[in-house]
């Protein structure tokens, strides 16, 4: 039992490097750009992950593909390009700003505004309440009288 | 006052529609930017025969023709392949495909156990002319016209319903064209 355990730990293990294929790099800075690119590139298949995360086969595929690309001396934004000519806007984890992306761009700032307008508005409100007429004299002499010797009790 | 209470109200209504459009929504379809764009441009081996091509060329024989994305692997691939055979059967339309990362003893294996539906496939072991299609989860399906130009695409298994409802009309409208 104890083997099968220890071999089973191992097994995963190994499963879990297989994940991180090896790229080699000519420079440094190219390897900056392969994990920052593929940060930033979301895997279709599953589609809450980017490729540098994901296990997917297409993603080990876009990873290939981005290594291969950043060796060939593209730049960035020619490798953003190849992928969004081919999965368009969706394979971005920062889409660019256009009318179809308005609404994710904005929408936060928007739903913000109105919350702090409603915020303000109901704040306004409950001054406005409590900033009713003060008790009249007779009103003070009457609460006197009613609240007298409550506090004798305690 | 009654602001108070129809206010919160039309907020809940608001959301409920929100979410329920959002529900009637598919994450997985992702718009193809390739739509009436040119198809791009491949030269792979066949499934069948290692030493006889396929390209792009072929498509455009035809008025349309359908380039289906499968697999072995894929078990939507194997749901919509009988109405493949029955599209093939019915000479509606030529279909072609794309085996898609696939071993190329197990493709055959499958087209002579379940019958094969097209004219030729390619032989895309590598996956590489899949991210020229923006293939990203097999079956696709592209439709292509004589202009090389790709009119639409199925994610997922092409079925009766998907036919009718999305492809039929398109087909029909092209083949009808002079």
């Amino acid at each position: 039992m104890k083997h099968l355990l220890a071999a089973l730990c191992l097994l995963h293990a190994m499963a879990a490097t297989a994940a991180i294929s090896a790229y080699t790099f000519d420079a440094p800075e190219q390897e900056v750009r392969f994990n920052k690119l593929s940060q930033e590139l979301r895997c279709l298949v599953c589609q809450n992950q980017n490729i540098a995360d994901s296990n997917a086969g297409l993603a080990v595929d876009l990873r290939r593909q981005l290594h291969e690309m950043i060796l060939a001396g593209k730049s960035d934004a020619e490798i953003v390009d190849f992928m969004t000519e081919r999965y368009g806007d969706f394979v971005l984890y920062r889409p660019p700003l256009r009318a179809s992306t308005l609404m994710l761009w904005l929408g936060p700032f928007i739903l913000l505004a109105v919350s702090a307008g409603a915020l303000a508005w109901f704040i306004r409100r409950r001054v406005s309440i409590t900033n009713e007429a003060p008790l009249s004299e007779q009103e003070l002499r009457r609460l006197a009288e009613l609240t007298r010797g409550q506090g004798d009790k305690s | 006052m009654k602001l108070r209470f129809i206010l919160p109200l039309a907020l809940f209504a608001a959301l409920i529609v929100l979410f329920a459009v959002g529900l009637q929504l598919n994450p997985r379809e992702v718009p193809s930017p390739l739509i009436n764009k040119p198809a791009p441009e491949f030269d792979l081996p066949q499934v069948a025969d290692a030493e006889q091509r396929m390209t792009r060329d072929v498509l455009t024989q035809h008025k349309i023709s359908l380039f289906n994305v499968w697999a072995s692997w894929c078990v939507a691939c194997r749901q919509e392949h009988p109405f493949l055979m029955e599209l093939a059967n019915s000479k509606v339309i030529p279909i072609y495909g794309l085996n898609y990362k696939d071993e190329r003893e197990d493709a055959v294996d499958w087209l002579r156990r379940f019958g094969n539906p097209y004219q030729q496939s390619a032989f895309d072991h590598d996956g590489r002319v899949g991210i020229d299609w923006g293939v990203y989860g097999v079956p696709e399906t592209f439709i292509v016209d004589a202009s090389g130009t790709i009119r639409h695409k199925v994610i997922g298994p092409l079925t009766p319903q998907v036919w009718r409802e999305k492809v039929e009309p398109i087909v029909r409208q092209l083949q009808e064209a002079p």
